[in-house]
């Protein structure tokens, strides 16, 4: 079990806790130390109570945790909120002149600041937030320079007066914190790596360009609108064309036109627009046009918590549009695959015309995640299918069939502009060369061979996709089955049941359509005791994985309460189960956010 | 909206012919429309393979498919937001959007306004029959109070759409209205409409034979009157085009309400575009880039 360490802000919107939040992910980044942050919000501009983890180690940092190593409160209602859960070690840090502590555990440490006498409040608004990341630091053992630095750029454009006052006040913090305070046992580790550090939602975006997307639109909807904000702000040096659209159904029209122009193209939404989209997509399906969608899920239904995290919307993607056609769905496994897989899936679109679907999720979309550089690759393999983009041989029009039967199922599909190729595509149902077959003489065989056509991609796609593999030993005690997002929180949590005797194990999809249901029946026929954990109401995922594979686990992990699994509700869930206390657990989110 | 540079050498109107032939009613006023826009594209000389005719659903929406250009049958309501996609992926492209009243003004009212405000670069013809045919006969977006059928078989009491008056409003650069009954006037329209550079919205009366027995050929013909001759008509001022395109009744104006060329393109607005058509930009973001796009992280 590797050493980490978290530092939770807590404060209203509106009061400051992203800065802090910032500062102290770049120093711990600078320090070559791997992090994960989330950020537990509500739907409001200024107020309400926002809560920041940020976590941080030597190692990997795949989940927010279990506990907070040191608590900033911001107000008093975090201060309520968040002092009862501190354990012994852990330290709280607080304005003694506006926040009253309540009574900690025994072995957690009190630290007020006397803000007033330490900074000119009337001049400093935030002052109380520099000083706690200032006195903060001096008891993680972290050296003063690496905030001075981090501060200097922070207020670089504000100019030196308000460089010096801040770095002023973050000293006083920081030497207060020498006199009054214990620091923690272990100084922060420091490293040589360097990583980046990034949300899922720039990791969507940018993956997007080095997938080569060069047409990105979208409606802003939480949890999804960081891509477009990346894309936004990025467009001009990336050759992306960038638009807002409308609505959700203009959105995924707009993209499929301009794929079908040629281009890659991309848009990203959250459940409710995905909802919108729906019937673009059997049109992306129909005239074999390719496009990818991207459903960062919240919780819902309808409006929902747009600001919590859900997997709830796996029957949504897997029912999206009527009809039965050729569709890829992935969810990511982390921050640093969402990059990864953007150019996956469009490379699966592109070869088999059809749409390349990604769920995500708010945990993946908005939380943080160190990541190696390298891993941000932008030159990853690109494979546009077969794509007729010059006129070649063909001088006449009328051979060129976009249609075509072949054994594959995959036509070779010419672009507008290209001479010789001439033809109408149309979501009516056609013939090979285009021509309708709906309206004046309908014809069944005609139907069956188009159907059968579109279909045989199928195989295709479940060829050019990996099945999911096992994760730890091949024995164990049990077998835990998550999808997207819950891998490191499953693996975290695989980590802890080993360490107490209780041997773990984790298959994690990645691959929704298609899914291996062969493959993965073969994992599980051996497992000892399966359990399939997932953020929403009804097994969504386990529901999927029986009408697939007929496959009934031992029992269910869920939780649909806005906020991630941390892993001790994973933990807790599988004594119990083990000891045959219950099939199904639903975890309480111990932290009131 | 504006053409390439690139001319065709001699098209006919055989090499306009879709694949199939119109299945549309007999006497149905989209055959008019279509013959217009295929004499336009032969006027204008564009190369076939350089036009991208788009549709929505509906009786009007099979257009494409009787046009020898790239083409897309789409979804209902939806042409205009395909056709922005499309267009902007490939600004070389002539991009033709055509289909009905229900199409345009009723399930796909909100990509009409927007497509306006936007001044994207295309032509986009809708054929309003005042009534939705494909689906046998329901009241539409521009059917007159107190039409029946089959959906209010008691008389349509609520206000119709002036799609002249919406499009002036929403920004559109370029407004007209043509008759299918008038094939030179309406040809005419067209092809301005395609070397229009910008939005160019082109309302066409075109009578359904088979639903709608309020709004026939009879009852056009004598109502019709071209703004071409009224000498005092300024396509160039807004405020008189919008006044003229409240005119309804025993005078109805047709021809061209208003046209500006000040106003930049969606395409020609975009500096991403600068290069060239999105369609021929290299798919590799540019290393010195995609390396700022990681230091930004660290």
């Amino acid at each position: 079990m590797q050493q980490t360490f978290a530092v939770g802000i807590g404060g209203a919107a509106g009061q400051g806790v992203a800065t802090p939040g910032d500062i102290f992910a770049k120093i711990f980044s600078r320090r070559g130390l791997h992090l994960n942050a989330y950020n537990a919000y509500q739907s409001i501009i200024r107020g309400g109570h926002t809560f920041l983890t940020i976590r941080t180690g030597p190692g990997k940092v795949t989940n927010m945790g279990d506990g907070t190593d040191l608590l900033i409160p911001l107000n008093q209602d975090s201060m309520d909120r968040h002092l009862k859960l501190l354990t012994a070690g852990a330290a709280c840090i607080y304005n003694a002149d506006t926040v009253k502590a309540g009574s900690p555990a025994d072995g957690v440490q009190l630290c007020p600041l006397p803000v007033s006498v330490l900074a000119d409040i009337t001049r400093n608004k935030v002052a109380q937030n520099t000083l706690a990341i200032g006195a903060g630091l001096h008891m993680m053992g972290i050296g003063f320079s690496a905030l001075e630095e981090v501060l200097r750029e922070q207020f670089k454009k504000k100019g030196d007066a308000v460089v010096a006052e801040n770095i002023g006040v973050a000293r006083a913090g920081y030497d207060y914190a020498a006199a009054h305070f214990t620091p923690f046992p272990n100084a922060l580790p420091k490293t040589e790596h360097r990583y980046a550090i990034l949300s899922g939602n720039v990791a969507m975006a940018m993956g997007g360009a080095a997938a080569g997307v060069k047409f990105y639109c979208a409606y802003p909807m939480s949890p999804s609108t960081g891509v477009l904000h990346w894309m936004a702000a990025h467009a001009r040096k990336a050759g992306i064309m960038v638009r807002q659209v409308e609505d959700e159904i203009g959105v995924i029209n707009m993209a499929i036109g301009a794929a079908h122009a040629g281009v890659r193209a991309m848009c990203a939404t959250s459940g409710g627009g995905f909802a919108l989209m729906s019937e673009g997509l059997g049109m992306s399906a129909m005239i074999e046009t390719p496009v990818v969608v991207i459903n960062c899920q919240r919780a819902g239904p309808s409006t929902g918590v747009p600001t919590k995290t859900e997997q709830g919307d796996l029957w949504q993607m897997l029912g999206a549009a009527f009809g039965d056609y050729p569709r890829v769905i992935a969810a990511p496994l982390d921050i640093g695959d969402c990059f990864k897989l953007i150019p996956e899936i469009f490379n699966l679109a592109d070869r088999f015309q059809c749409p390349g679907l990604v769920l995500c999720d708010l945990l993946l979309s908005e939380g943080r995640l160190s990541v190696e550089p390298q891993e941000l690759d932008f030159s990853p393999p690109i494979d546009r299918g077969e794509l007729i983009t010059t006129n070649g041989d063909v001088g006449t029009n009328g051979d060129y069939k976009r249609y075509k039967i072949t054994a594959s199922g995959i036509s070779p599909r010419a672009i507008p502009g290209v001479a010789g190729h001439i033809h109408t595509v149309a979501t009516d149902e056609h013939m090979e060369d285009g021509v309708l077959i709906s309206d004046e003489f309908t014809n069944p065989v005609q139907r069956r061979a188009m159907m059968e056509k579109r279909m045989r991609k199928v195989t295709g796609i479940e060829a050019a996709v990996p099945a999911p593999a096992l994760m730890g030993p091949r024995n164990a005690d049990v077998t835990l089955i998550g999808w997207g997002s819950t891998k490191g929180v499953i693996e975290e949590a695989c980590e802890i049941l080993n360490s107490q005797g209780i041997s773990a194990n984790q298959l994690q999809i990645r691959w929704l359509v298609p899914l291996h249901g062969e493959a993965i029946l073969e994992i599980l026929r051996d497992s000892r005791h399966s359990i399939v954990v997932e953020n929403n109401y009804s097994g969504q995922f386990a529901r999927y994985l029986r009408s697939e594979t007929s496959f009934v686990p031992d029992g269910h992990i869920r939780k649909y309460d806005g906020e991630p699994f941390m892993p001790h509700h994973i933990v807790e869930a599988v004594k119990e189960q083990l000891v045959g206390k219950t099939h199904l657990s639903v975890p309480m989110h111990e932290i009131m956010v | 909206m504006a053409t390439g540079t690139q001319r065709a050498n001699q098209l006919t109107m055989a090499d306009m012919k879709g694949r199939v032939d119109p299945d549309w009613c007999p006497g149905c006023g989209d055959f008019g429309v279509l013959a217009a826009v295929q004499k336009a594209l032969i006027e204008l000389q564009i190369p076939n393979h350089n036009v991208v005719t788009i549709s929505g659903i509906g009786c009007s929406s099979n257009f494409p498919g009787y046009m020898n250009t790239y083409g897309m049958h789409t979804l209902h309501g939806r042409a205009l937001a395909v056709a922005t996609g499309l267009k902007l992926a490939n600004h070389g492209l002539t991009v033709l959007v055509t289909g009905g009243d229900g199409d345009g003004f009723g399930i796909g009212g909100n990509h009409f306004v927007h497509s306006m405000r936007r001044n994207v670069d295309l032509l986009y013809v809708v054929m309003d029959n005042q009534i939705y045919g494909l689906t046998t006969g329901q009241t539409s977006p521009t059917s007159r109070v107190g039409m029946k059928t089959k959906s209010m078989p008691f008389g349509n009491i609520e206000a119709p759409i002036n799609p002249i008056s919406l499009a002036l409003a929403a920004g559109a650069t370029f407004v007209a209205r043509g008759y299918s009954g008038e094939q030179k006037h309406l040809t005419e329209l067209i092809k301005q409409g395609i070397e229009h550079p910008g939005f160019s919205f082109l309302d066409v009366f075109s009578p359904c034979v088979t639903y709608n027995h309020d709004n026939t050929y009879q009852w056009f013909r004598p109502r019709v009157k071209k703004l071409e001759d009224d000498s005092a008509h300024d396509p160039t001022n807004w405020l008189t085009a919008m006044e003229k395109s409240l005119l309804w009744g025993d005078e109805i104006p047709i021809g061209k309400f208003f046209e500006r060329t000040d106003v930049p393109t969606l395409h020609g607005a975009e500096p991403v575009l600068d290069d060239g058509p999105l369609i021929h930009l290299g798919l590799r973001v540019p290393t010195d880039a995609a390396r700022s796009f990681v230091e930004e992280l660290m």
